[in-house]
């Protein structure tokens, strides 16, 4: 498994202080910005949940899912199967419905997924969502491709007091940013657990954590399965905001955006996936205002992400705020490998990859 | 289901597959020899269903279209992977991914801003427009006939290339180890352009001989590489051998599956998938 890109698992002070202001932030917001605005943050962070769900995959355990839009799509619809046509079906079960759902959908897939290694890995969840997405696409019974229409927000009610109206989009926004907030600090938990500890040992040497005794199959299938209800939890959400669900949802392009966020933002420590998920939400927006031709940018913007910036924003602050001339020796090696990497070491490198690597099934 | 109409549908399926093939053997080899898991090549056939289009419309002639787009689908691969292919041999499965995600964005708006957003069909060449009569009213088309053809004449010759020619050798020496065929005097760079422009060439000609009948459109690309996704899944990364026999099975139970169980037909091809992976999960042939 190639993961070279640093993992800044424990959040140095600064940025701790720095992600607090936000979340102060996002929690005044909704009385200050506009209206169209307070929608556009509430999808933030709705993809910024989504990214998270995904980090637990990709930065944590080190797979690259590319089908993860599936599970995404799939809460939504549920929601759009259960909520009656004319009044609003309840959160309280709801939304446990639709993340046991997306849950349990990716126990399955996972369950053959999982087996598979690196770029196996990359083709058959992309192939998996697809066949996911075609199930909705071509069955007129489940929506089509035409999509689903959720007339009724969900209610929230305490005892016999309706105490939110989902209808209402600051009521919406606060109920996204607590979730947020909530998926945030439970998968730091996770992170710093012995659960979330063995899977950053998987990422980052399996067969070591096989011959450890570990049943690396169940743990990377229970990732598989945590990360797939997260991203149920981000699709019920998009679900109640839009109030509309399509195929679309669960294809490629949306599976690829959320890859491209934690990228951005950086992986394995989940405030990333939240900075890149606001920061690729908002670069989307501003390309489809510029020019109707945006995929043009976006494509490019990626591309070029891709080659000058590998190791996200943040790799990228790193790397001109570094560039004194007095590089101090005692550099920790341990966060970056993929940078100073001595004529030696590559040599190594590339020998190493070159006796399992080219035998053309590995990774 | 007639006799007539069983050898009707395994002609399709074999004709399907055999397209499929053209494809998945040059994402493949691509991956195979470089380690590179390209999302874009899906855009290659499209842009050569696009060259077939517009070619035809300016030469006047579907064949001459094809000599031309082929030249200048190999030119493009060249190009491609001397100024991003290359660099991307020895990064992370990750950056190979969103780079040709990418990419599949720029081709995409690029073609849309070239050619537009419409539909086109393209005639099929008046030598091979004709039917052959099977019964009284059911009968085969001579172009897809044609299609079948020129794809195992083309697969023959890439089997030829790659185990009878020194070329073809060096080209196993270094899928088998880059840097021993380096360090004996092979010019494994110029290898690497040769593979892939031959991928970039093989896809394109499979968009190009699809254009008559799958006509051409946006977004032609995705839905076909997921399928050839599919395929090298089943046949087993980097084998070509593999990705002829899982082609040709996915062309069967993909084209009978749509006649015999419509409702489901759409996903019994990864369900296929799913019974491979579960008893091989590398695939039916491992290099």
């Amino acid at each position: 498994m190639s993961t070279a890109h640093t993992n800044l698992e424990r959040l140095p002070r600064s940025l701790q202080f720095t992600l607090g202001l936000g979340a102060i932030a996002l929690a005044v917001f909704p009385f200050v910005g506009s209206d169209f605005y307070l929608g556009m943050v509430t999808r933030m962070m709705i993809m910024a949940i989504f990214a998270m769900s995904l980090d637990v995959l990709q930065g944590v355990t080190g797979l690259v899912s590319l089908g993860h839009a599936a599970y995404f799509g799939l809460a939504g619809y549920v929601l759009a199967f259960v909520s009656p046509a004319d009044s609003g079906a309840s959160i309280w079960w709801t939304l446990p419905l639709a993340v046991g759902a997306s849950a349990v959908a990716a126990a399955f897939i996972g369950f053959f997924v999982v087996r598979t290694h690196g770029i196996y890995f990359i083709m058959v969840t992309m192939a998996f969502a697809q066949m996911v997405f075609f199930l909705f696409f071509d069955n007129k019974a489940l929506g089509g491709s035409d999509g689903l229409y959720i007339n009724l927000k969900p209610t929230v009610m305490l005892g016999s007091f309706d105490v939110l109206n989902l209808d209402n989009k600051r009521s919406q926004y606060f109920v996204v940013l607590v979730l947020m907030l909530l998926v945030y600090f439970f998968l730091r938990r996770v992170l710093f657990s012995p659960f979330g500890r063995t899977l950053s040992g998987i990422r980052i040497n399996e067969h070591r954590m096989r011959a450890m005794g570990y049943n690396t199959f169940f743990y990377k299938l229970a990732a598989f399965t945590l990360s797939g209800a997260l991203a149920g939890v981000a699709g019920y959400l998009w679900g109640v905001q839009t109030g509309y669900i399509n195929p679309e949802l669960m294809g490629f392009h949306n599976s690829a955006h959320v890859i491209m966020m934690l990228i951005l933002g950086g992986m394995g420590n989940f405030a990333g996936a939240i900075v890149g998920a606001f920061a690729f939400e908002m670069f989307l927006h501003w390309f489809k205002d510029i020019t109707k031709h945006w995929q043009l940018l976006m494509g490019g913007f990626i591309v070029a992400v891709v080659i000058f910036a590998p190791r996200g924003l943040l790799g990228l602050v790193e790397r001109f705020t570094e560039k004194n001339p007095t590089k101090p020796l005692e550099k920790d090696t341990s966060t970056d490998i993929s940078k100073s990497k001595s004529g030696v070491e590559s040599l190594q490198s590339k020998i190493s990859s070159s006796d399992d690597g080219l035998g053309a099934s590995h990774d | 289901m007639d006799l007539a109409n069983v050898l009707i549908q395994l002609l399709n399926s074999v004709q399907y597959g055999l397209l499929l093939f053209m494809l998945a053997a040059g994402l493949t080899l691509i991956f195979g020899i470089m380690g590179v898991v390209n999302l874009a090549h899906g855009s290659f056939y499209m842009l050569g269903a696009y060259m077939a289009w517009s070619l035809a419309g300016l030469l006047g002639s579907f064949t001459l279209a094809i000599i031309v787009g082929v030249l200048l689908s190999v030119l493009f691969g060249l190009v491609l992977e001397w100024v991003l292919f290359r660099h991307f041999y020895q990064r992370s499965h990750l950056d190979q991914v969103l780079l040709t995600f990418g990419l599949i964005y720029i081709f995409e708006e690029s073609r849309s801003i070239l050619w537009g957003d419409d539909v086109h069909g393209v005639d099929i060449p008046a030598a091979l427009s004709a039917s052959i009569p099977l019964t009284e009213n059911l009968s085969y088309p001579v172009y897809r006939l044609f299609m079948s053809g020129l794809c195992i004449l083309l697969a023959l010759g890439l089997y030829l290339l790659i185990s009878k020619t020194k070329l073809g050798m060096k080209i196993r020496a270094g899928a088998f180890n880059s840097e021993m065929a380096q360090a004996l005097g092979v010019n494994v760079k110029l290898i690497q352009m040769i593979v892939f422009a031959l991928g970039v060439a093989l896809a394109a000609i499979a968009g190009m001989i699809a254009s008559p009948i799958a006509s051409v459109y946006p977004n032609m690309g995705s839905s076909v590489l997921i399928m050839c996704f599919v395929v090298v899944v089943i046949g087993g990364i980097g084998s070509v051998r593999g990705a002829l026999i899982a082609a040709l099975l996915v062309g069967l139970v993909d084209t009978f599956g749509k006649v015999l169980f419509p409702q489901v037909a759409s996903m019994l091809v990864y369900v296929l998938m799913a019974l491979v992976l579960l008893f091989k999960p590398e695939g039916l042939f491992k290099q």
